[in-house]
């Protein structure tokens, strides 16, 4: 006791005088809420520390890392081949799409280019699995507004998109398909003609979900004007993707550096929002899901014939240099820099992927809303927990 | 018979003898088929498998779901109130049971013909609250607290405009006896047209969509399901209940859901009374109740219906509706009839 000295003791004061005139006004007791690392919102493991008073939130801190898999490290002792089957499980949910990137880094470092045969099948099978994804959101966000149906509507019509994903590459999750310099295996007979049926169907769930929801006064309620994201903080928070697009800028990978894929050869628009809400983050990911059936109807027409692979050598080794090259993923700007010392594994993988970076406006974002907002504006961020820990 | 054993046997003994006849003979079976009906909509909306698929016609999900329930650990979590915890779900399916009391189910079946019968309705239904909260404050989870808040402020905003919906057809009646609202109903006239009686959903059409309306809420049915919100509250105060305690709850929403359609159907839609049957026959005891089991089922229907249909409001927009619109506008719906009660 000897320790404390008059002048701790005159300020422990102080702050007990100061907290009663704080408390005075409205005698409540903030709480803080451990949502996660299990909780239904979540889906995943993402732990969210939120602070309350009464149900408004006071601070947010996200607590990611409980899925963390150290791909990048893992990359180091792979050979460039194999590196694929590790990123395919990165975002889950559109995992040909992880695949992309890598692969285009390692072509360009090795200065090889996928046959124009190839380069088609793969755009096709990176907008089937962005409309994989995003109808998933589609129907996610809805769940987290508390309307059960959409849901199971988007389980129901993302699995046709997953039957023509395992008709191709043979695997509905991780299809292991891309390889440098072109593709594993071409695309069997008869499957333009079905993945078109698909696309009607998918074009239907488009439409049923505008209905259920997007004109529904409580979806409007419940989203309009909430987690506003102005488009000057969305860039400095470094989101990309729909987020962004949603709060008004007009950026996306696949119109402004479509490397190793065709978009510059598609009749297609990016689609911005001016709002930033949450709702602007819902429509905006509504028109890109039928943008990108628009755009595979355009693909499916011009296959052109060819060979799928380019002449690789049997062993890769790739020659020394660093590539960083980025692509338009379902969830965002997801890129690779690939630095190699003329191995057959890569010295250093340094993944870019979107999640990370688009939650890290949470604290931001989820300041002074309520407990019920606090779900729906992470579900309209829509992240994948693969993809934001590696 | 029924005079026999009335002579024979204390008030309490037949009280007791009456309420087992009820929940063995009635509920339950009704309850079966009311469970199998809505899941098989519901899947049906939803393009669900389980209800539509397991078995011969999906007769076999009710045992699944029954058998899995059970096999359940009945965990109780270190930090609760044991007792609070374990009696919080028969309360509130307790409250549910009684709320079928006053429902007349034909001329001569019902269970107790009370002369305040629909003001014991809505009095006991608001009993389940009481569990609601017992459940949220001892199963010490902060979620479950939230909950249990939540439906507390909920069914108090709501129980105004269900009390008050059910006012107008109380002033139309002029009673505010269950069988004497059946009666009214059946030998009202439109008009001087009395051919089909006079249901009050017709007159009363108001009263029944801000019945309809908070009914939903009292239920805690989405859009109003702030109680247990799922995808926030991970599922409110029921967070902490597994196995048969869950079941319990389970029973519950669906038994209460039944019991408010089963007040909207006495109070709307006619109760067991069908126009064109030889409503005095003593046959209508039996048939009474089919007949407001239908009028259940379609209640419940478009109970279900919403619920498949619509997003959760948030807490606050909730009040505003309630007390913004929906309580004006049944004050407006009393007077409108009252005035017009007087006038015709």
């Amino acid at each position: 006791m000897t320790a404390v000295t008059e002048r701790q003791q005159l300020a422990y004061i102080a702050n007990q005088a100061a907290d009663m005139r704080v408390n005075v006004e409205l005698e409540t007791e903030g709480m803080t809420l451990n949502i996660g690392p299990q909780h239904p919102a979540t889906h995943g493991t993402l732990r969210i520390i939120v602070k309350l008073d009464g149900e408004q939130v006071v601070a947010a801190d996200p607590v990611p890392g409980y899925m963390h898999r150290g791909y990048e490290k893992l990359a180091e002792v792979r050979t460039y081949p194999q590196v694929t089957t590790l990123v395919n499980r990165i975002d889950w949910l559109g995992s040909f799409a992880n695949e992309v990137p890598f692969i285009l880094a390692a072509e360009r470092l090795m200065e090889v280019e996928a046959p124009p045969r190839a380069q088609w099948i793969r755009t096709i099978l990176f907008e089937l699995s962005r409309i994989g994804n995003i109808a998933l959101f589609l129907g996610d966000m809805a769940v987290q507004l508390g309307a059960v149906t959409p849901v199971f509507y988007a389980f129901r019509d993302r699995e046709y998109v997953l039957n023509q994903i395992e008709a191709i590459t043979g695997g509905r999750f991780h299809p292991n398909f891309d390889r440098i310099g072109g593709l594993k295996d071409d695309i069997p007979k008869g499957w333009v003609a079905e993945t078109k049926g698909v696309l009607t169907k998918m074009r239907a769930f488009c439409d049923e979900l505008d209905e259920l929801l997007v004109g529904n006064e409580i979806f409007t309620a419940r989203t309009r004007g909430v987690g506003v994201i102005p488009p000057e903080v969305g860039l400095s928070y470094g989101l990309s993707g729909a987020n962004l697009r949603a709060s008004g800028i007009d950026w996306d990978h696949r119109r402004d550096s479509p490397c190793g894929l065709v978009y510059d050869k598609l009749d297609w628009k990016v689609w911005t929002h001016p709002d930033g809400d949450s709702f602007a983050r819902y429509w905006v990911r509504l028109q890109e899901t039928r943008e990108a059936i628009l755009m595979l109807e355009q693909l499916l027409d011009g296959i052109p014939s060819g060979p799928i692979m380019a002449k690789v050598p049997r062993i890769i080794k790739v020659p020394a240099g660093e590539a960083y090259v980025a692509t338009e993923n379902p969830l965002g700007e997801m890129g690779y820099y690939v630095v190699s010392k003329g191995d057959l594994v890569p010295f250093r993988v340094k993944i870019r992927s979107a999640s990370f970076n688009n939650i890290s406006i949470v604290p931001w974002v989820l300041r002074g809303v309520y407990v019920p907002d606090v779900i729906t504006i992470l579900a309209s961020l829509y992240f994948i927990l693969g993809d934001i820990d590696r | 018979m029924t005079t026999q054993l009335a002579v024979e046997l204390a008030y309490w003994q037949q009280s007791i003898l009456r309420s087992v006849g009820v929940i063995a003979a009635v509920l339950l079976p009704a309850g079966t088929i009311v469970y199998l009906f809505l899941f098989k909509m519901m899947s049906f909306m939803q393009s669900r498998l389980g209800p539509n698929e397991a078995g011969p016609y999906g007769s076999m999900q009710l045992l699944a779901e029954v058998g899995k329930f059970l096999q359940k650990e009945d965990l109780i979590p270190d930090g609760a109130d044991r007792r609070v915890f374990t009696w919080a779900p028969i309360v509130v399916v307790a409250s549910t049971f009684v709320t079928y009391v006053v429902v007349p189910f034909g001329p001569d079946a019902w269970f107790a013909q009370i002369p305040t019968g629909i003001y014991f309705a809505l009095a006991v239904s608001s009993l389940s609250v009481i569990g609601v909260l017992m459940a949220g404050w001892s199963s010490a989870n902060k979620y479950s607290l939230m909950g249990g808040l939540r439906a507390a402020g909920q069914l108090i905003a709501y129980e105004l405009p269900l009390v008050l919906a059910a006012l107008g057809v109380v002033i139309q009646a002029g009673t505010m006896d269950m069988q004497g609202i059946v009666a009214a109903q059946r030998t009202g006239e439109i008009f001087g047209f009395g051919g089909i009686g006079n249901p009050f959903i017709l007159t009363q059409f108001v009263g029944f969509m801000i019945f309809l309306i908070a009914m939903q809420a009292e239920l805690t049915q989405p859009p109003f399901d702030m109680p247990v919100a799922e995808s926030e509250l991970v599922a409110g105060y029921m967070t902490e209940y597994s196995g048969f305690r869950f079941l319990l709850f389970f029973i519950g929403e669906y038994a209460t859901a039944g019991a408010f359609s089963a007040i909207a159907a006495t109070l709307f839609l006619g109760g067991w009374a069908l126009p064109g049957l030889d409503l005095d026959n003593n046959l209508m005891n039996v048939l009474g109740p089919v007949v407001l089991l239908v009028k259940i089922l379609l209640i419940m229907f478009l109970v279900m219906w919403f619920r498949v249909t619509y997003p959760r409001f948030r807490e606050d927009q909730l009040q505003i509706f309630a007390w913004k619109y929906l309580i004006p506008l049944s004050l407006v719906n009393i007077t409108a009839t009252a005035v017009l009660k007087v006038v015709f």
